[in-house]
């Protein structure tokens, strides 16, 4: 079982395109309770792909799954993980498909079996924690892009999930619901993965960063995101200071 | 959003429990559609006449509702009259009309009008998502209910995209004509538009297994019948056996 808190272990998982180069190659990723990792990466360096293959919704080509202890493999072992962890959609408009904000953030509840009114209180009770309280009836498509964005996350919040998987939660957001989201997050009592292009929000959101290349992860525990203003040619991207190369003159 | 007037108003209809609003549209429907008697198709449309102005419709939102329907209409009486043997009525150059024919267009029209009438009242008077619960609740087959609720849910998105790429070939100078270019870009409009929405449509199917989806919708309202709902329910229901008997004594 998951004695040393190694919840999500991926060993040499490929997953690819015919004729293309693949997505994923043999990669290898290893996440363990109370962690909050981010990830960053070029666009089509595979990081939703990578989610979809944790959450059972694409099926990679080859490697090992191995989620809470258990090697997952069929759509009916995949089941249980996604009761277990939730993932967060890039797209609000492709995870709000219930008519009203409620009854959408009702549908995970009720389909882990709650009753009615357990499934409602639930509901009720995620969207007040996230200060969505008197979004009850309102319309999921005629809501704002921030709200929506919100509504995903309680959405996900409300099965109860012990991790995370956030698929860029601040892109498109104005910089008051990016600060929600990351109050929200840092408020958690809950491990995650969190894709995102922006070093800021990572800094504020998550322990150490991951980056991602020609199809794999590479985690460098002493990578530690951090901020402090200056400015050098390498400011936009993921960097480590401390380590002198000769190149280095400061 | 296309097509969803918002149904607002308070008139008794708007009130009206939309289970009952639903069974009664669907017994009228049926009786106006099997009847043959003028009395009784005339009764109907008078029927569907006062619902209407009870409900409070706007008489240019009916008018705009009609046009479709009566544009149909329109066909069969330009048909119909000459595709029938019988007494002839008046001619047009080589053409005869002839009485039944004339008589038979005329039925479907009453017939069309009345239920369509109906059909409006129930629509402006109910929300759309009411009317989805409401289905649910009486028990409508499970995938019509949810066809139907994802055509409300998502035909707002699809449209979005859809003037996201008409904007997008508009802002490059398109300009349709007659000409083999104008169907090729628009050819490629509607197929990228079913792409994207196929697309979204497997996205969606994701996000819903995420959220351990079985195939089971589950609606949280719940409806309760009040007295003016049975009071009605049985006055729609006197009035469709009054129909029913006025048509069925023409055979005595």
């Amino acid at each position: 079982m998951d004695k040393d808190g190694l919840i999500i272990n991926l060993e040499e998982i490929s997953f690819g395109y015919p004729d293309r180069p693949p997505v994923l190659d043999k990669l290898n990723l290893q996440f363990c309770r109370g962690d909050r990792m981010g990830l960053m990466g070029p666009n089509g360096s595979g990081k939703t792909t990578l989610f979809h293959i944790i959450m059972g919704l694409i099926k990679h080509s080859s490697g090992r799954i191995e989620i809470f202890g258990r090697h997952v493999k069929e759509e009916k072992d995949f089941r249980s993980v996604r009761q277990r962890i939730g993932l967060l959609f890039q797209d609000a408009d492709d995870q709000l498909f219930s008519p009203t904000v409620l009854e959408d953030v009702a549908f995970g509840p009720l389909n882990l079996g709650k009753s009615q009114d357990e499934a409602k209180a639930i509901a009720r009770k995620t969207l007040a924690s996230l200060g969505l309280a008197g979004f009850e009836d309102r319309i999921t498509y005629k809501l704002s892009g921030g709200e929506k964005r919100l509504v995903s996350l309680a959405t996900v919040l409300a099965m109860e999930p012990e991790v995370l998987l956030l698929d860029e939660p601040s892109t498109g957001l104005d910089e008051t619901t990016e600060k929600s989201i990351i109050d929200i997050l840092r408020g958690l009592d809950l491990s995650y993965i969190l894709v995102s292009h922006n070093i800021d929000f990572l800094v504020e959101t998550t322990h150490h960063v991951g980056y991602m290349a020609n199809g794999k992860v590479s985690v460098d525990p002493e990578s530690i995101p951090h901020t402090h203003v200056h400015t050098h040619k390498h400011g936009k991207y993921v960097h480590e200071h401390g380590r002198k190369t000769p190149n280095d003159k400061a | 959003m296309i097509g969803n007037e918002v149904a607002t108003g308070d008139s008794l209809i708007h009130s009206l429990d939309p289970r009952v609003k639903i069974v009664a549209v669907c017994l009228f429907s049926i009786v106006v559609a099997v009847s043959h008697r003028f009395v009784v198709l005339m009764s109907a449309m008078g029927l569907g006449l006062s619902i209407i102005l009870l409900a409070g419709v706007p008489m240019r939102q009916l008018v705009r509702r009609l046009i479709p329907v009566n544009t149909f209409i329109l066909l069969l009486w330009i048909f119909l009259p000459f595709s029938f043997e019988g007494e002839p009525l008046f001619s047009l150059g080589p053409l005869v009309g002839v009485r039944e024919g004339v008589l038979y267009a005329a039925r479907i029209s009453i017939k069309s009008n009345a239920i369509v009438v109906v059909l409006i009242a129930l629509v402006a008077s109910t929300s759309i998502l009411t009317l989805g619960h409401a289905m649910h609740e009486l028990k409508a087959p499970k995938k019509i209910v949810h066809l139907f609720f994802f055509t409300c849910r998502y035909v707002d998105v699809i449209h979005r995209e859809y003037v996201r790429l008409a904007n997008a070939v508009k802002v490059r100078g398109f300009r349709p004509g007659t000409n083999m270019h104008t169907y090729k870009t628009l050819a490629y409009l509607v197929g990228m538009l079913l792409v994207r929405s196929s697309d979204r449509a497997q996205r969606v199917n994701n996000a819903m297994l995420c959220r351990g989806f079985r195939g089971n919708l589950y609606s949280l309202s719940t409806f309760s019948l009040k007295a003016a709902d049975v009071a009605s329910l049985i006055l729609m229901l006197a009035l469709m056996l009054a129909l029913g008997v006025l048509e069925w004594t023409k055979m005595a």
